[in-house]
């Protein structure tokens, strides 16, 4: 962490701070000097992350902090090139990004904040807010369905996929150090508590409602069926956790040299 | 590559690009710049560099702004909508201080336009497109040489000066095939972004002395933090008015105080003329047929072409407007680049336009030569 960097901005009780420690404790606990660690975060609460690691960091646009490591990370593919955002910024605005890069399945690690709201713009509905959730756009409820992160990841072909809540905080640490040492594209989804802008609306008023649920209601299956593990948010539902998806598949580079090589020298 | 060669303007701009050292591009296909797209596609691997198709024109730009600042020289194309999706990261290619090369092939617009078909519509997003201030070099070619040699002022600009920098080319001038001449690499002088001169523990990102602060690059040591947020000299963000004050003006003077030495034109035939022709792009080859029919006929014309429209060639227009007696400003829009006319000559400015779909021919402008003369 920069030390001099914090106080962060976050809220109390934000999940945002745990989601930072455990990508920092991945980091120090990985085969990767921290050096040789980037970090790259788009806009929103989750974006400012980037100014607070103490490795390299770039703070881009909102929606586009995938596209940018994609140009980075293929100009140096020695760094382990690392995404910090959130929901809004991953999977609203720049959702196309992130099926595309998980399709083509470059090397990158892609850590979703999902808290199921705009925190930052003062908690306006997204593509993550569970059908029928009140937040300051959606005063009748969502009328939306929500995505299905790990479903909609792992269909996009990604090499590891996971889901765990900020307060997982050993399991999350676990998965981010799994997430840097695959070949491929590496998606883990943090549940992150957003008491000001997401439960405030949603009968998790204090700081500790939405850790309870979140805590209460965590099962963790990692060979869940991916169709069923959709959040709802609703009290009586569970919370599915787990490291989904952990397979080998040729990354982008591996395919792209393997062709390359067979072509070029096919040629000669 | 040196030597003579018959090619494509879009197919000599990826030659001129590869010899400036361009080792990266990322872009959506689009017409008319396809052919960009399809040659570099062929080239970069070739070259030891990447071809990367990215699933829109927002994250093409933002692809290429990353690989820049993990140090290659890189470049994307577009055209018309292609280009209005990128200028948000115009923004953040001027705020993040990444060098890096966008080339618009125009084609008629608004929105969806003529595909297959030339303008110069695009002339004054290229100034001023992206929301907030800044200043915006463009260079605009006029052959197939030029789209060679342009694109090599290109990348020097933009590393030069670590901004953005445009080549505001056209359909025709993408599309016509003429004779290339490729200079040996001795010849072509390149230039690269400023690095830091000290190891990463005497660096000291707060030493802005530099109008053009040296560029840290990732991997090396120096703990980098880059934000499109403005920002103090540490790169941390920081959002005030007095640190807006500080940043912003440095932004803009990387470019205003070197207006000089980047701003470049062509003058022909001026030193007794009573009419000026402003042109720019492909309107180079017709404007100077038009002169030339217009001399014949005893009308004492001239012409000044703008090579980089932005920054505008104030100096030049002013000039010009204190010799001649009315200038004509002939370009492939309803009227653009002629208000920077308007604003700095001293003379009446008469405006020759079209909405796009075709180039003029010589005799149109030649028409309204006459007509500005009487
Ligand atoms: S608004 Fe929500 S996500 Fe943003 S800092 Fe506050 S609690 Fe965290």
């Amino acid at each position: 962490m920069r030390a001099h960097r914090l106080p962060h901005i976050w809220c109390p009780g934000c999940g945002l701070g745990n989601a930072l420690r455990c990508y920092v404790e991945a980091m120090e606990a990985s085969d990767t000097p921290l050096d040789k660690h980037v970090c790259v975060s788009g806009i929103g609460c989750s974006g400012r992350a980037a100014g607070y690691v103490n490795v390299d960091s770039y703070h881009t646009t909102h929606g586009r902090p995938i596209p940018f490591a994609t140009g980075l990370k293929l100009v140096r593919p020695e760094l382990e090139v690392t995404v910090f955002s959130g929901d809004g910024d991953l999977v609203t605005i720049g959702g196309n990004h992130l099926i595309h890069a998980a399709r083509r399945n470059l090397d990158l690690n892609v850590l979703c904040a999902n808290n199921f709201n705009y925190g930052m713009t003062g908690g306006q509905f997204g593509a993550t807010t569970p059908y029928a959730a009140r937040t300051t756009t959606t005063p009748y409820g969502n009328f939306e369905q929500a995505f299905n992160l790990p479903l909609l990841v792992a269909a996009s072909g990604a090499t590891f996929v996971s889901r765990w809540t900020s307060l997982h905080v050993r399991q999350l640490t676990k998965a981010i150090e799994r997430a840097f040492e695959v070949d491929g594209f590496a998606f883990v989804e943090i549940l992150s508590p957003c008491p000001v802008g997401f439960g405030r609306k949603n009968e998790f008023a204090d700081a500790l409602a939405e850790m309870t649920h979140f805590r209460e209601k965590a099962i963790v299956r990692h060979d869940a069926d991916l169709r069923e593990v959709g959040i709802t948010m609703r009290r009586e539902d569970p919370i599915i956790l787990g490291n989904f998806v952990d397979e080998e598949r040729p990354s982008y580079f591996v395919g792209k040299d393997d062709l390359l090589k067979s072509v070029l020298e096919g040629r000669e | 590559m040196t030597g003579e060669h018959f090619m494509k303007g879009d197919e000599a701009l990826v030659e001129g690009s590869i010899a400036a050292g361009c080792r990266f591009y990322a872009g959506y296909p689009i017409t008319p710049s396809s052919e960009i797209a399809e040659r570099m596609a062929w080239r970069m691997p070739l070259v030891g560099g990447d071809y990367i198709q990215i699933e829109d024109e927002m994250g093409s730009l933002a692809a290429v702004i990353g690989a820049s600042c993990a140090g290659a020289k890189a470049m994307t194309a577009t055209s018309g909508p292609g280009f209005s999706l990128m200028m948000e990261h115009i923004g953040l290619a001027i705020m993040l201080e990444a060098p890096c090369v966008v080339v618009d092939i125009q084609r008629g617009g608004p929105s969806t336009g003529l595909p297959t078909l030339m303008s110069q519509g695009d002339m004054m997003q290229a100034r001023w497109g992206s929301h907030g201030d800044y200043e915006m070099v463009a260079y605009a070619p006029g052959t197939v040489q030029e789209m060679f040699d342009f694109a090599i002022k290109a990348f020097n600009t933009a590393e030069r000066f670590r901004v953005p920098v445009l080549v505001m080319g056209d359909q025709i001038v993408g599309q016509m095939t003429a004779r290339l001449v490729i200079p040996s690499e001795e010849e072509i002088e390149v230039s690269y972004r400023p690095l830091p001169d000290v190891p990463p523990e005497e660096y000291s990102p707060a030493d802005v002395s530099r109008l053009v602060p040296p560029m840290v690059l990732p991997g090396e040591g120096y703990g980098l933090h880059m934000t499109a947020l403005t920002h103090d000299e540490f790169g941390y963000p920081e959002t005030s008015a007095s640190r807006q004050e500080s940043l912003v003006p440095r932004l803009i003077r990387k470019i205003k105080e070197n207006e000089q030495d980047i701003v470049e034109y062509e003058e022909r035939l001026l030193d007794d003329a009573e009419v000026g022709l402003v042109v720019y792009g492909s309107m180079k080859g017709p404007g100077w047929e038009a002169v030339q029919a217009a001399r014949k006929e005893g009308i004492k014309a001239g012409i000044l072409r703008l090579i980089t429209p932005w920054p505008f060639p104030r100096e030049p227009v002013e000039r010009l407007s204190e010799r001649v007696a009315a200038i004509l400003v002939a370009e492939v829009n309803m009227g653009q680049m002629v208000h920077s006319v308007r604003e700095y000559a001293r003379c009446p400015v008469h405006h020759l336009g079209h909405p796009g779909g075709r180039i003029f021919h010589p005799d149109e402008i030649l028409r309204a030569l006459r007509k500005v003369i009487t």
